[in-house]
């Protein structure tokens, strides 16, 4: 293993052993090879620098390149986006550690050698976070590499695999050029995802947020503080804001339209499609900290009437929301909440049982207008999971489940 | 399509929310006001820069007021400068630095800044044991009481619960502002004397205009402020209310050295009591005038001290684990962060430790913190100044080369001034003798 911080500002040798210059940057190609050191851009003073290919170097030794090339064979140098440069996008910048769910700070990178047909190939194995970094970059030309080396035996180590790091570059036309795909990050928990978001700064979020498909984007969004939210929903394209809300559970996403500029919301709601726009202008209809703003338009509702072999069929063939569902409410005639059946003594009775006979003896249930306070109070005086939620006739209109209820009384601890 | 449709029945439903936007948006814009610019302008007015300004009233009287109002606008230029930069990048003073100048740089410029905030952090814990003793605590209660207060208060409170105590903390400066009252001063020669420059060419006089100028620009500043406006999450276009802020808290901070100022001048001046060993020191020479003034004046100077105890530990821990890429965060365990609460930790200890020795020089260590302040200031300037200009870095948010030349002349100033207060430093106060 090789550090960055060691070839950086080495003499370079050509193949005569005449001194051509020193490392001023390492550079990977991620179009060709995604973790080869493919370039050495070699400064020379005032001149302008070169670049030595990967097949052109012979040897690399802390503090001395050798090139298997004479100086005439090499390139002149030239920016290239297309290069993921060691010094200026890695070290000291941010990455995000997959493994780890977090960001974290580059303090060097970690290169095992690789001989091939006779000449030295550098691979990036693994970025330093740790304190033996940090050492190293510290004492670098003021100790002996020698004595560096001892030090750093003594020290903790921290390094992240170069396989589950995940460079975060806010440019969408550079990020092309690099490969740079956030699909590992993808593979994380929304809930991993939203952590990471927050300690990005609104570049790096927007970047971020652009590489994610819409359900995941959803998923993260709708774990992050109202306000965060909002402010990375403002920076995106408004087509873009209505397929990620459209993925949202309708509770969350009226919640986001409500903070969202009046305009901003008027036309997201306008890209969505017709009966999804209009259940959530419905739900924007209610105050924020009332039962009505609160709850969820989603939920199984069937009639007093219909049999358990009825109910079961018609939840085989729904979509929505079964991950989460727990219980199925009753209707009498005309809509009006009439009672209601936990899912376990739906499993538990013959088929042929009509469901008005398995509902639980007490039915609780809230007014849109009810105050949050005296909902958190019903969770918590009769153990509930969900809330059904009734308007000024009686009829069922949502149901207030016991996550939100959860993030509710979090945020207001916090 | 659905879209006509949906427009029609959409209006009220969207009017109503926009009704509701709008006076949410006005409470929001107030609170914002309140923000990081207010709560750094005023914690900044610690045990140190009181004894400052307490001195300037005592041994000049008036005479020094016209440095109020230069003082406040270098203030807000520079502050603004990095707040900009927050706006702008989305990142901490101590990230960019890290990320443009390389570890090295940043090691040694963290280095800087934690030999100068602690030096700071004991200034503070002096000011709690002599305003303490004003009350007839002894400082051996006070100190570890305060300590041990702190630590807690931000360990175990929330975030938002200690943000809350900290703007609670800043309305008690008032109390500065009604012992200015009290003193009775002459309105009529102090407006005078603070529009109309009077320079005497005396080196205690000089000495004092370099001191005021470095305990109420203090370098750590620059840091916390950057920290709360990225943390804060300002977007780019609301930049206008950070302004504000930063604006209201310059104000605040002129009228609290003003208020300083004249206290002691309108009554330690007239009576020709110009020595003080210590902010404690004004608030005792003050009882013989209005005894309700001094216990003001005590009273202002204890909570100024607990406040910066509370903010300049904590601000350093974050800074220092943010720049070396150490895990930094109070929403996070111990075992996740360890470094930043053992950094934390040992400032309150070793700061509050100190004081508590027999035989510590409080008034040195006071002035001594205010002189490392000065010299680390111009550096942390020259930074500043830097980054705020790079085109890649912050686009069109750079410094504009007005604001180049006002802001660099600041600097320059500075640099000048912490020369002076460098020699101050070796050679010996002549305030402090």
């Amino acid at each position: 293993m090789i550090h960055v911080t060691e070839v950086l500002d080495s003499s370079v040798y050509d193949a005569q052993g005449n001194y051509v210059g020193r490392v001023r940057e390492l550079c990977l190609v991620p179009a060709e090879q995604p973790n080869r050191i493919a370039r050495l851009v070699i400064s020379r003073g005032r001149y302008q620098p070169l670049v030595a290919r990967y097949d052109q170097v012979a040897s690399v030794a802390p503090g001395t390149v050798r090139l298997n090339a004479g100086e005439l064979q090499l390139g002149l140098y030239e920016p290239n986006e297309g290069w993921l440069t060691v010094r200026k996008d890695l070290l000291d910048q941010q990455i995000i550690d997959i493994h780890g769910r977090k960001v974290v700070r580059v303090n060097d990178v970690g290169l095992i050698e690789q001989p091939t047909d006779g000449r030295m190939e550098l691979r990036v194995a693994q970025v330093d976070v740790g304190l033996v970094g940090a050492v190293r970059r510290l004492l670098k030309g003021v100790a002996a590499p020698g004595w560096i080396r001892l030090l750093q035996k003594r020290l903790p180590t921290r390094v992240i695999p170069w396989e589950f790091v995940d460079v975060i570059e806010t440019d969408p036309l550079r990020r092309v050029k690099l490969k740079l795909e956030h699909s590992k990050l993808a593979r994380l928990h929304p809930a991993d995802i939203a952590d990471i978001i927050e300690e990005l700064t609104p570049a790096e979020r927007g970047a971020v947020m652009q590489t994610l498909d819409d359900e995941t984007a959803a998923e993260a969004l709708g774990e992050l503080k109202d306000e965060l939210q909002v402010r990375i929903l403002e920076e995106l394209d408004k087509e873009r804001v209505a397929d990620i809300v459209q993925q949202m559970p309708p509770d969350e996403a009226a919640d986001v339209l409500a903070e969202l500029p009046a305009a901003t919301a008027q036309e997201v709601l306008e890209d969505m499609s017709g009966p999804e726009a209009r259940e959530l202008a419905a739900l924007l209809r209610f105050e924020e900290n009332t039962a009505g703003g609160l709850m969820t338009p989603e939920l199984f509702a069937a009639s007093e009437s219909s049999t358990v072999a009825a109910a079961t069929a018609t939840l085989r063939e729904s979509e929505d929301g079964v991950d989460s569902l727990d219980t199925i409410y009753l209707l009498s005639e005309q809509n009006v909440l009439s009672g209601a059946v936990p899912l376990g003594r739906l499993l538990r009775a013959a088929p042929e049982t009509p469901l008005g006979g398995l509902r639980t003896e007490q039915l609780v249930f809230v007014d849109t207008e009810a105050k949050e306070k005296q909902v958190i109070d019903l969770f918590d005086k009769y153990n509930l999971r969900s809330l059904p939620v009734v308007d000024a006739e009686q009829k069922l209109v949502g149901i207030i489940t016991v996550d939100d209820v959860v993030s509710r009384l979090w945020q207001a601890h916090r | 399509m659905a879209g006509a449709q949906v427009k029609t029945w959409l209006a009220p439903v969207l009017a109503q929310r926009r009704r509701l936007r709008r006076w949410r948006r006005q409470l929001v814009i107030i609170f914002a006001v309140i923000g990081p610019g207010l709560i750094t302008a005023t914690v900044n007015q610690d045990a140190g820069g009181i004894y400052t300004y307490s001195l300037a009233g005592a041994q000049f009287g008036y005479l020094l007021l016209w440095t109020v109002l230069p003082i406040a606008l270098a203030l807000y230029i520079t502050q603004e400068m990095s707040a900009r930069l927050g706006v702008a990048t989305g990142k901490g003073l101590s990230d960019l630095v890290r990320e443009e100048f390389g570890f090295r740089t940043t090691f040694f410029l963290m280095l800087a800044l934690l030999a100068t905030n602690l030096g700071n952090i004991l200034a503070e814990f002096a000011g709690v044991a002599a305003s303490a003793e004003l009350f007839g605590v002894s400082r051996y209660i006070a100190v570890p009481a305060a300590a041990v207060l702190l630590w807690l208060l931000v360990l175990q409170g929330s975030h938002r619960s200690v943000e809350k105590i900290f703007l609670v903390g800043c309305v008690f400066y008032l109390a500065y502002v009604f012992s200015a009252v009290l003193a009775k001063p002459d309105w009529l020669t102090a407006a005078y004397h603070t529009v109309r420059p009077t320079v005497e060419w005396n080196a205690s006089y000089l000495l004092l205009v370099v001191g005021l100028v470095g305990s109420t620009i203090a370098p750590w500043q620059f840091f916390y402020l950057q920290a709360g406006v990225v943390e804060r999450g300002v977007p780019r276009v609301r930049y206008w209310e950070t302004r504000a802020d930063l604006l209201a808290g310059s104000l605040s901070c002129a009228v609290i050295v003003f208020s300083i100022i004249v206290a002691c001048g309108a009554t330690l001046h007239q009576a020709g009591m110009v020595n003080l060993r210590d902010a404690a020191d004004a608030a005792h020479a003050l009882r013989p005038f209005t005894q309700y003034a001094s216990a003001l004046f005590a009273f202002g100077l204890l909570t100024a001290s607990l406040l910066a105890a509370s903010i300049v530990p904590l601000s350093t821990a974050y800074v220092i684990c943010e720049g070396l890429g150490v895990e930094a965060s109070l929403n996070r365990p111990f075992r996740e962060a360890p470094t930043f609460y053992s950094l934390y930790t040992a400032l309150i200890v070793v700061g509050a430790g100190l004081i508590l020795l027999p035989g510590t020089p409080l008034v040195r260590i006071m002035v001594l913190s205010q002189v490392v302040n000065g010299l680390l200031l111009p550096v942390v300037l020259v930074f500043l100044l830097v980054l705020v200009n790079r085109r890649d870095l912050v686009g069109e948010w750079r410094n504009s080369s007005g604001q180049n030349l006002v802001a660099g002349a600041t600097a320059g100033l500075m640099i000048a001034l912490a020369a002076i207060l460098a020699y101050w430093g070796l050679t010996g106060l002549p305030g402090a003798k």
